[in-house]
């Protein structure tokens, strides 16, 4: 019975507008590079205080979901991630709109957006409590291990160019290396600049390395940006539908990987984004169409990093850890208005809890119609711009954007020098993702490598902590695997192939 | 009617920022200060002990002065960011900083972080979160001294994690060790909360916190002992270090500073305006509940505080091996 009241007490009216509001505001907000759902729940934070907890928690809920989905926008049709969730999205979503097809993406981002949220809210209804272990069970050595990870998937994103996936991966690294070292705390690669002092923030970064090339180019070459079609074609909804249907299992895979990866505290979007992409190619058929406007690609991504709201919420309901980076914002917006989170609010039957749940599945479902018609509006508007209007309002809004993440002219400086030195890499032949994945990827690994080494050392073995515990030993037969998989698979092929041949004799 | 997706996400852009951008510019007057809305800058992310207590005095300071207080956000390099753009800002009152102990004191030690502890001007020391040994609830370290005894046995086996290298709960544990003559094993980690979800997740045997983390985690952890005066109202049972003939008192201490061009009366009215917020029933109430503890060290006052303060931790991070 209780489980109705709340979907009920989600269902007011008042609930109602706030989460269409919520959604379409963040979905604008996401839209916008640099402007991140984290800043958008924290801009909100001081109008939830006049509101009572439950309500406070399902607008954040809604901005959160809506932002996550807008990210999509910018990655589709300007080839930069709006969020640093939609990185993976940019893959198969801008040459889907080159080729003419930026609608049939579009509602295809909102599709798989609107599955994952809710197998992520489910995940968040049915699991919480169990699976808020696992956020305990990843020790610094696990996360070590599970960045070491996602290193190895520069080769599911470096398209054929290995060697240069990997220069750009090193640069990455190195460029996370800067600022203030999280460890030791002293200054490290600043060359005395208070510029340098916080080092390369994640967001800046990508706006330098993907906004900023494609400026230039824009500029810089005669034609327009994308095609414009002749007769409008509507939303491509049956189309997107048969295609998600098609796909179906690739969007559970991704859902289940972005629900999962959202309940590490310290990964987020990005990475279940980028890691259920990968595994969309590999266990595609085609692989070769991934990343030259393959559909499965945005299904992957944009399932995944709406997976990870719901799944973010799991250690920050039941333990008071946040999940990602959202998740802290909103889990200090409770702490103030004296809201304590616990196990005791699942196993308790907290009204707040569930009535916030179902909120997110209504939210989430709104975002099916509010998602469709603001998409149809931005693809209308990037795709009509004339270039002269469109490249100073964004050139405009990334300055914005930047300087939003904390206030600081220094990112702004940051993001430019990238961007020119992104756009001088490009023309050589080097992708951006590699670069910005080990500058997300860096600072996990280093932590986790520095504190594992020195809990290991505490009991003189510093070494085989690294290979002790299943999880430890799991992540690393993965990585091991994802190393030596085309080695295999390619064997397997050519085997068949050959035998094939033989027959053929 | 295509536009109007771009113009909306502009003027949203521009509602979000712009006033950061511009800020208009009024002659400095202390004797109707504040006649504007106070922008208040948190070097550090939202969702910290400082967001959260900046968020509690917010409502208060708008009830006792009629203008809104506008808090924002500075974040990176532990604080640096911030602190070393303080003295550029606009010195009118109308812009004002947290201030975070040891931090400032120790972090300009470690190597060039853009700003020198006295070009901080703090005008208020407002609250504390005391030094805290956490362990989680199932620990069979049941009071200190099992922890100490445990600890002596087995020198350097027992990890404890932190939030960071040369702070508060850094050099707590160089303390702790140099006063009981235990050796631990420190673990640094980024912020409060990746320290707890070390020791929820058993990766090490205690926690160097702050008695908030007990507060904000009722039932799960337990304090052994907490680095206050007097055992503190919301957890009576919790033993202080003092009691266990520990000599600490301190944890990280917040307060507020402004740029170095801000005038005498204006800092001494902030200064004024803070300690009313203090005295604030409804203020005590919720800072207490939440486990931090008041404090107050005024602008007039604020000179032999942190001479005193500077002398310990310089000492401590010397012990610490941080600086040599």
């Amino acid at each position: 019975m209780s489980h109705i009241n709340d979907i009920l007490a989600a269902l007011t009216p008042l609930h109602l507008a706030l989460a269409v509001l919520g959604v379409a505001a963040g979905t604008i907000l996401g839209a916008i590079p640099g402007l991140t759902a984290t800043m958008a729940i924290a801009v909100l934070v001081p109008l939830t205080f006049s509101m009572d907890p439950t309500t406070a928690l399902l607008l954040m809920g809604a901005i959160y979901t809506g932002a996550i989905y807008g990210g999509a926008y910018a990655a589709i049709l300007l080839n930069t991630p709006g969020t640093p969730s939609a990185i993976a999205t940019t893959f198969d979503g801008y040459p889907m709109a080159k080729r003419g097809d930026g609608d049939l993406a579009v509602t295809i981002a909102c599709l798989s957006s609107v599955f994952g949220g809710l197998v992520g809210a489910a995940v968040l209804l049915f699991l919480a409590p169990p699976l808020a272990n696992v956020a305990l069970a990843f020790g610094p050595v696990e996360y070590f291990w599970l960045a070491i990870f996602g290193l190895t998937l520069i080769s599911a994103i470096s398209s054929g160019a290995l060697l240069k996936g990997l220069i750009g991966a090193s640069f990455g690294l190195l460029l996370s290396c800067v600022g203030v070292a999280p460890i030791s705390g002293s200054p490290r690669f600043t060359f005395d600049s208070t510029t340098l002092l916080g080092g390369i923030d994640v967001v800046s970064g990508l706006i330098g390395l993907y906004c900023i090339p494609v400026l230039i180019n824009l500029v810089a070459r005669p034609e327009r940006h994308l095609e414009i079609q002749e007769a409008s074609r509507g939303f491509r909804l049956p189309e997107a539908i048969r295609l998600c249907f098609s796909g179906g299992i690739n969007l559970i895979r991704s859902s289940l990987i972005g629900a999962f990866v959202g309940i590490l505290p310290g990964a987020g979007g990005s990475i279940s984004g980028l890691v259920s992409y990968s595994e969309a190619r590999r266990a595609s058929k085609t692989p070769e169409r991934f990343g030259k406007g393959e559909p499965r690609g945005i299904q992957a991504s944009e399932s995944a990093n709406n997976a990870t709201v719901g799944g973010g919420m799991v250690p920050t309901l039941v333990l008071g850890i946040p999940g990602t980076p959202p998740d802290a914002v909103i889990l200090g917006a409770l702490l103030v208005q004296g809201i304590q989170p616990g196990p005791a609010m699942f196993s308790g039957h907290s009204s707040i809890v569930y009535t916030f749940i179902y909120g997110l599945f209504i939210a989430t479902i709104l975002m099916l119609p509010i998602g469709l018609l603001i998409g149809r509006y931005a693809f209308k508007s990037i795709v009509t711009f004339p270039k002269a209007v469109l490249v100073p309002i964004v050139a405009f809004m990334t300055i914005i954007g930047t300087y939003a993440i904390n206030n600081s002219i220094s990112d702004v400086m940051v993001m430019i020098v990238l961007g020119i030195v992104g756009w001088v890499l490009e023309r050589l032949g080097f992708q951006p993702s590699p670069i910005v994945l080990g500058l997300i990827l860096g600072p996990i690994a280093e932590q986790g490598f520095v504190q594992g080494w020195m809990i290991g050392g505490a009991t003189g073995d510093p070494l085989s902590i690294f290979f002790s515990g299943p999880l430890a030993i799991g992540i690393f037969v993965l990585i091991l695997a994802s190393l030596f998989y085309p080695i295999i698979a390619g064997r397997l092929t050519r085997g068949a192939k050959e035998s094939d041949d033989a027959r053929s004799l | 009617m295509r536009n109007r997706t771009m113009v909306a996400t502009l003027v949203l852009a521009g509602t979000l920022v712009v006033p950061n951008l511009i800020k208009v510019t009024h002659a400095a007057d202390a004797s109707n200060y504040p006649s504007r809305p106070v922008h208040y800058v948190i070097p550090f992310g939202p969702g910290g002990e400082s967001d959260i207590t900046a968020r509690l005095q917010q409502p208060i300071f708008q009830k006792m002065t009629g203008q809104n207080m506008i808090i924002e956000y500075k974040s990176g390099g532990g604080g640096a960011v911030g602190w070393s753009q303080l003295n550029s800002m606009k010195g009118d009152g109308y812009t004002i900083m947290g201030t975070n102990l040891p931090h400032i004191i120790v972090k300009p030690m470690m190597g060039n972080v853009g700003f020198k502890t006295k070009d901080i001007t703090n005008v208020y020391m407002f609250e504390y979160t005391p030094d805290a040994i956490l362990v989680a609830k199932d620990s069979p370290f049941k009071t200190l001294d099992d922890l100490i005894a445990y600890a002596k046995k087995h020198p350097g086996m027992l990890t404890m994690s932190g939030s960071g290298s040369g702070t508060a709960n850094h050099l707590a544990n160089v303390r702790f060790d140099n006063i009981t003559g235990a050796k631990t094993t420190y673990i640094p980690f980024k912020g409060t909360g990746a320290a707890y979800t070390a020791l929820r997740g058993g990766q090490v045997k205690a926690e160097w916190g702050y008695s908030t983390v007990a507060a904000n985690h009722p039932g799960e952890v337990r304090m052994l002992a907490v680095a206050t005066d007097k055992r503190m109202e919301i957890f009576p049972k919790v033993p202080t270090f003092k009691e266990k003939k520990i000599d600490m008192v301190g944890g990280a201490y917040r307060g507020v500073a402004v740029p170095k061009s801000t005038s005498e009366p204006i800092r001494k009215k902030l200064s004024d305006l803070i300690g009313k917020i203090n005295a604030d029933p409804q203020f005590k109430k919720s800072l207490a509940k939440r486990g931090f503890v008041e404090l107050n060290v005024p602008y007039d006052k604020m000179d032999a505080f942190m001479k005193k303060q500077t002398a310990k931790y310089t000492e401590l991070v010397k012990k610490a091996g941080l600086v040599h």
